[in-house]
């Protein structure tokens, strides 16, 4: 017999009983269905590494990564410390420390977080206004950065974007979440190519993970798309451009949907130039962030042309409602 | 429903070659494809793994009661036969593909018969 360590208190498992079924029989609701380890209803994520390898098995390796598990196919080994799926909700302390347009409506705010040294490029924390006000940004930087780094779109009747594109200075004080988000960069597979597409800020990610695939020196092909309305909308262009000269492996391509591009620009969404550029993703590892109607057309068509679905990462932007 | 049609499809393994070219399938079957499009597209190809392992009679334990459940918010937008047929279709073309022998896709029809009343709430 084991024991299960759940929101701070202790049930047990019985000798070849499942994380669910002692969970549920103890009075506990955990959300499931197929109960066979297939249908990943039952998610949850264990705080240390000691989860059996049955219990992980057909889950995406940055999910494995981060000790999530299917609690219907867990026969604990040991005892557990374990929460459902996305509940983390410990507070970090972070203070401004550099902020500079990027564009004009992109702001690249720089956090100093001595407690968040580790977290992986391309995942996502909540920032905090105050207690009952968050919302989601990207990490645009990877962990060997010296601060933290986000991009900040500016949206019409953005409450926080407002306030930080208006009134956020450096030596601000603030709290974000431990970092959240499977779409990130794992090594193993060098060889693999990558297709990375974003619109908007959903630029941020995608830097923070090219940036780590190529300081783990990925040897695969690396193909970012990074899509805007008009030209004024693209940003980073000169580094981006930088680092194709640099690594080459590393292809970029800016994409203007409207109106007319200038040089280096192809006109179109990035999406649709992206698959008519590479019309076969088999064996493809696929990262798709920003608009989340860009995200789940693109996950589509990214599926249909053959990418395998646990080899497509994505993050949608959804707004939040103000 | 029988371990044997299971084990003689190739097991979990031939449920991975499939769901794929099935799951592509449906997507892109458009008598079908709006019941999927709302979904997290990550979570219904989980479930269309379960379906198959079902269907080619492995070890999925779905009651009657968790297929109307699962399946009523889409007979309130009109699911019917012909969706239920289309999606069979989709399959039996996805083990042709897969040049699965005509008498084992011919039971694994049999096992997603057996489910019809539940899925369409009848």
């Amino acid at each position: 017999m084991t024991q299960l360590h759940f929101n701070e208190a202790t049930y047990q498992c019985e000798a070849g009983e499942s994380v669910l079924d002692a969970l549920t029989r103890q009075g506990v609701a955990v959300p499931y269905s197929c109960r066979s380890g297939v249908c990943q209803s039952c998610m949850m994520q264990s705080a240390d590494a000691n989860v059996p390898g049955a219990a992980q098995h057909g889950l995406k390796s940055t999910l494995q990564a981060q000790n999530y598990f299917l609690a219907c196919a867990c026969h604990p080994v040991e005892d557990m410390t374990v929460c459902l799926a996305d509940s983390s909700d410990k507070l970090l302390q972070a203070t401004v420390s550099a902020i500079r347009p990027l564009n004009n409506e992109i702001m690249c705010v720089g956090l100093d977080c001595p407690s968040l040294q580790d977290y992986r490029a391309g995942q996502f924390i909540n920032l905090y206004r105050d207690a009952g006000f968050s919302r989601s940004y990207s990490l645009a930087s990877v962990p060997s950065d010296s601060y933290l780094r986000l991009h900040v779109r500016r949206l019409p009747d953005g409450r926080m974007s407002n306030w930080i594109h208006d009134e956020l200075k450096i030596g601000d004080n603030l709290y974000i979440s431990a970092p959240l988000g499977s779409c990130f960069y794992l090594p193993g597979a060098e060889e693999q190519a990558l297709l990375l597409i974003g619109t908007g800020s959903g630029l941020a990610p995608l830097m923070g993970i090219l940036r780590d695939a190529l300081n783990r020196q990925h040897a695969g092909e690396i193909h970012l798309y990074h899509g805007s309305r008009d030209t004024a909308g693209l940003y980073l262009v000169e580094e981006l451009r930088e680092l194709a000269a640099h690594y080459s492996n590393f292809h970029y391509t800016p994409c203007v949907s409207g109106g007319t591009a200038t040089t280096g620009c192809q006109t179109g969404r990035a999406v649709d130039i992206a698959l008519a550029e590479h019309p076969d993703l088999t064996g493809w590892r696929v990262f798709l962030c920003g608009n989340p109607n860009m995200v789940k057309s693109a996950r589509k068509k990214a599926y249909l042309a053959r990418a395998a679905m646990n080899d497509i990462y994505a993050d949608a932007f959804v707004a939040a409602v103000n | 429903m029988s371990n044997e049609l299971f084990q003689k499809l190739g097991g979990e393994a031939a449920v991975n070659a499939a769901v794929d070219v099935f799951y592509r399938r449906v997507l892109s079957d458009d008598r079908i494809s709006d019941f999927f499009d709302d979904v997290d597209m990550e979570r219904q190809a989980a479930k269309q793994k379960a379906f198959l392992t079902m269907a080619f009679g492995g070890p999925v334990h779905y009651t009657g009661a968790d297929m109307r459940k699962g399946h009523a918010h889409l007979v309130a937008r009109g699911l019917n036969d012909s969706h239920f047929d289309a999606v069979v279709d989709n399959l039996v073309a996805a083990l042709q593909e897969l040049n699965v022998p005509a008498e084992l896709i011919a039971e694994v029809g049999a096992v997603c018969e057996t489910t019809r009343n539940d899925v369409l709430g009848k």
